[in-house]
């Protein structure tokens, strides 16, 4: 067991490597890749502090879906012609800017070096919603999001779709109601198109599964729901579809129904177990995986339409 | 030094290095860019205190992590919005920087 | 498991690095794009072949060595399409 301290040191020195490229790099292209790097790198320690869910999610929302939005904007802004030119900061400005990150940074690590010993811990709270009065449910993780903490997720479901309006709300006037741009400008492309036809189908598949498999084993909404997205985003790249329009009932009815089903059953529960958000003995896991369902199609239809942006004026812009 | 300090270590900096870098970038999308590597140094924080608070037969503590989770999937929604109003305000004004030096033009910066 | 598949694991598992080793060395010592693209593309598709190939018998059950051949033929999937995408691109003149 010796190779370990190796491998984490090497680690670290990697992780802030790439940091320092995405902050150094001259290009903003370069910069957007490295993070995406980075981000892959993050899921790896992440894994080493014995958190799988959160490596699942870094890598495909943390990384993968924020790398396509910071793409195509960036694609979107170099295509603007009479940008202003990049003024470079002088030379104080960067000393003293490295100092206070300096501070920053030190004090955060003081603060890392001082936590308390004995850690304090609510894991056996979260064991008790787990296997008790909660669910039933194997991943504590789950236990927690769905049961223990359920009104904070119901909370982050509605901070999506408030996401989704902000970004709507943008778009000029006269545009509202249309379809947003296309995420690729040019015809379609036989590599991506046959990327599309293959990927989309298994990743589906592998979305839904790592869904299901999330109330025993690592896995859950969040990460099922963004491989869902992740498909829809790779169709719309390739051309085989394109961005629905802003007014269809049916793209308005999946976003609202994660928070809308999790709405109710939390209203139901405080009149059918006795307090809001309870869920009835017995039956708590069957109805925890239905509301995950809805929450999936919810997150696999609002993050798209983040990535997507505001309704265009002209639609084949 | 046990994994989770050197991670924890390695979140410090990496807030540290957003810092420098929101700071200092003209350009709106590296800037976020920056802004998103304070976050995830933030999360990686949380991170740390969720392994040390192992117990109950478990080898981590799950509301942290649920919280990482959470404000993963947060960030990004952050960041969308983020992006619609850079690139809206770009393509109203032709200025595709933050820096306050162009903003104080005499003819305003505005190009429209 | 046996001293035999514990040497072809361990065999395969460096085999496969070292092909990793290569293609690291190609991008960063090749002089062009798309001389980096073929030596990135060719040496990682070989390279993690050969780790799944080693860790198939180490695995726990049948089901999670069929997830490492899934693992590997998505890899060659997006990994081919990516390639020939960013050569369209090269060939185009972006950088």
């Amino acid at each position: 067991m010796s190779v370990l301290p190796v491998l984490d040191v090497v680690l670290a020195s990697l992780v802030i490597g790439v940091a320092l490229f995405t902050i150094t790099a001259r290009d903003l292209f370069a910069s957007v890749v490295g993070y995406v790097a980075y981000g892959l790198l993050l899921a790896f320690v992440w894994i080493r502090l014995y958190a799988p869910d959160v490596a699942l999610t870094e890598a495909a929302v943390g990384s993968g879906v924020t790398g396509v939005l910071l793409i195509t904007a960036g694609k979107r802004l170099g295509a603007l012609k009479n940008a202003a030119p990049e003024m470079r900061p002088g030379l104080s400005l960067k000393i003293l800017t490295g100092v206070l990150a300096t501070l920053v940074a030190g004090a955060l690590g003081a603060a890392i070096l001082m936590l308390p010993d004995p850690p304090p811990s609510l894991a056996p709270e979260a064991a008790a919603a787990a296997s008790g009065a909660g669910a039933g449910l194997k991943n504590p993780i789950t236990a927690v999001l769905m049961s223990y903490r359920s009104f904070d997720t119901m909370l982050e479901k509605i901070v999506l779709i408030l996401a989704v309006v902000g970004v709507w709300s943008v778009g000029a006037d006269k545009a509202w109601g249309g379809a947003p741009a296309p995420l690729r400008q040019s015809r379609p492309y036989a590599p991506m198109v046959l990327l599309a036809q293959t990927l989309a189908p298994v990743g589906v598949l592998i979305g839904i599964h790592i869904f299901w498999t999330g109330a025993d084993a690592p896995g859950g909404a969040f990460q099922g729901g963004a491989l869902l997205a992740a498909m829809w985003m790779v169709t719309m790249m390739a051309r085989l579809a394109g961005p629905p329009r802003i007014d269809a009932q049916w793209l308005r009815m999946a976003m609202v129904a994660g928070p809308a089903v999790f709405l109710v059953t939390g209203l139901a529960g405080g009149v059918l177990a006795g307090s809001f958000f309870a869920y009835p003995p017995g039956i708590a896991k069957p109805v925890i995986l239905a509301i995950e369902g809805f929450m999936v199609l919810s997150i696999a239809t609002a993050l798209p339409m983040l990535v997507a942006g505001p309704p265009s004026e002209r639609p084949d812009q | 030094m046990t994994p989770s300090v050197l991670a924890g270590l390695t979140g410090a900096a990496l807030v540290g290095l957003g810092l420098y870098g929101l700071i200092l970038h003209p350009h709106p999308l590296r800037k976020l860019l920056a802004f998103n590597l304070i976050g995830s140094g933030v999360f990686l924080v949380f991170g740390i205190v969720a392994r040390r608070g192992a117990a109950a037969g478990f080898r981590f503590d799950p509301v942290p992590q649920a919280m990482v989770i959470t404000g993963i999937v947060v960030a990004f929604a952050a960041s969308a919005i983020a992006v619609a109003l850079i690139l809206r305000l770009s393509m109203q004004s032709r200025n595709v920087t933050l820096d306050a030096e162009v903003w104080t033009r005499p003819n305003g910066g505005d190009a429209t | 498991m046996t001293t035999l598949l514990e040497l072809f694991s361990v065999a395969a598992i460096s085999v496969g690095a070292f092909f990793f080793f290569a293609g690291t060395v190609g991008l960063l010592r090749f002089p062009d794009s798309l001389t980096r693209l073929h030596a990135l593309t060719k040496a990682d598709n070989l390279g993690l072949g050969l780790v799944a190939l080693g860790l198939l018998p180490r695995a726990d059950n049948t089901l999670s060595a069929l997830k490492l051949i899934v693992i590997w033929a998505l890899v060659l999937l997006s990994g081919a399409s990516t390639a020939q995408l960013i050569g369209r691109a090269l060939r185009r003149g972006r950088k």
